[in-house]
């Protein structure tokens, strides 16, 4: 395959990671303060640090401002319909198992609308890895109450609080049949570039929350302040590698546990298929 | 910066120097370098960019030691470090 292209040396002040951007779309829509485009850089940093080829990669994204990701990469990427973003990606890894597949997608289209898909993809064990930006709301249609938000929480359509639970995100991965399940936030950048880097290398279905603060949407409501999100994420995380799934739930009270909760090793789908169905089709 | 015990071996730690850089204009003021800088030597600048917002400024440029923590935690890829000439 190819070689990365070398950065050329130019007058004008370029950021290190400008070859991976489409410079001409930045500034992105992303609002000030939300972390979205954190989590994007720190996905980018670590594609650049696994030293593979760019045209190895491909991002799928779905609906929703996480999902604006793929259209700022400089790589083959896919903007797909809501909610669809993993069986896009599913295609993609069975027609050409030699591509790094990453959904870049957000908490309502990767838990709301495209749940079912998530918990397949993870049974099966595609060979995929998804990075869902957990913001606990629906950002981009203007703050509605989500399968993430945490209860008693207030956002547009729940005035008074919410009086749901929330998904258990890593819980519902592990529960699924995931080989890699990790939870950061963007204030463990350099954690979760590593993690992500991992994820990536790793061979089977890698799920990566991030907590990222939405201030405009769900922090507004909520007295919350981008900085004093950020606050919380530094006072009100635990960091425990190997930590039980099923005590991760977000509830910055008791503390939010962080770090990779599984890394284990399965057949992937791919690996099943050829073995099962594949076999004969050489005669 | 402040330990609260000195290391043993302070004198003998050689520190990198580095050169912020700010594209001005990408800025939209969210304050998280400003915020999160371990030497605290941003600041915001009294000046808007081209968007209305006001861009961060070093105010102590000799003390960045390059740890790049405002690079990784910038959403909007407006600021970076650079290792400083000698």
């Amino acid at each position: 395959m190819t070689k990365n292209p070398k950065q050329i040396g130019s007058k004008q002040p370029s950021h290190p990671l400008d070859d991976l951007i489409r410079t001409d779309r930045i500034p992105h829509i992303w609002c000030p303060g939300c972390g979205i485009g954190t989590v994007f850089s720190s996905c980018l940093t670590a594609i650049k640090a696994t030293e593979i080829p760019y045209n190895e990669f491909t991002m799928v994204s779905g609906i929703g401002c996480s999902a604006r990701g793929a259209g700022y990469i400089k790589l083959d990427s896919f903007h797909t319909t809501h909610g669809r973003a993993i069986p896009f990606a599913s295609g993609i890894k069975m027609a050409k198992p030699d591509l790094n597949v990453i959904v870049f997608s957000g908490d309502g289209d990767l838990f709301a609308i495209g749940g079912n898909h998530f918990i397949h993809a993870a049974r099966r064990n595609m060979d995929i890895t998804v990075i869902c930006v957990n913001n606990l709301n629906y950002g981009m249609t203007g703050g509605q109450v989500a399968a993430t938000t945490p209860s008693r929480a207030k956002t547009t359509t729940t005035p008074f609080g919410n009086p749901d639970s929330p998904f258990n995100l890593p819980l519902l991965a592990y529960a699924s049949g995931a080989s890699y399940v990790a939870r950061w936030t963007i204030l463990h950048v350099r954690d979760l570039t590593n993690a992500i880097n991992e994820a990536i290398r790793k061979k089977g279905f890698s799920f990566i929350e991030v907590l990222a603060p939405c201030p405009i949407n769900y922090g507004r409501r909520n007295k919350e302040k981008s900085l004093d999100t950020m606050k919380l994420y530094q006072e009100k995380t635990i960091i425990k590698n190997g930590a039980d799934p099923g005590r991760a739930d977000i509830d910055f009270e008791r503390g939010v546990i962080l770090g990779t909760f599984v890394d284990t090793d399965r057949s992937t789908c791919d690996d099943m298929y050829e073995v099962t169905c594949r076999q004969c089709s050489e005669d | 910066m402040a330990f609260w015990r000195q290391p043993l071996d302070t004198q003998e730690i050689q520190i990198t120097k580095g050169v912020v850089n700010i594209i001005e204009d990408r800025c939209k003021g969210c304050g998280y370098c400003i915020e999160f800088c371990p030497m605290h030597i941003l600041a915001f600048s009294d000046h808007f960019n081209k968007k209305g917002y006001h861009p961060p400024q070093t105010t102590k440029p000799d003390e960045c030691v390059n740890c790049h923590y405002c690079e990784i935690i910038c959403p909007e890829f407006a600021i970076y470090s650079t290792e400083a000439p000698l």
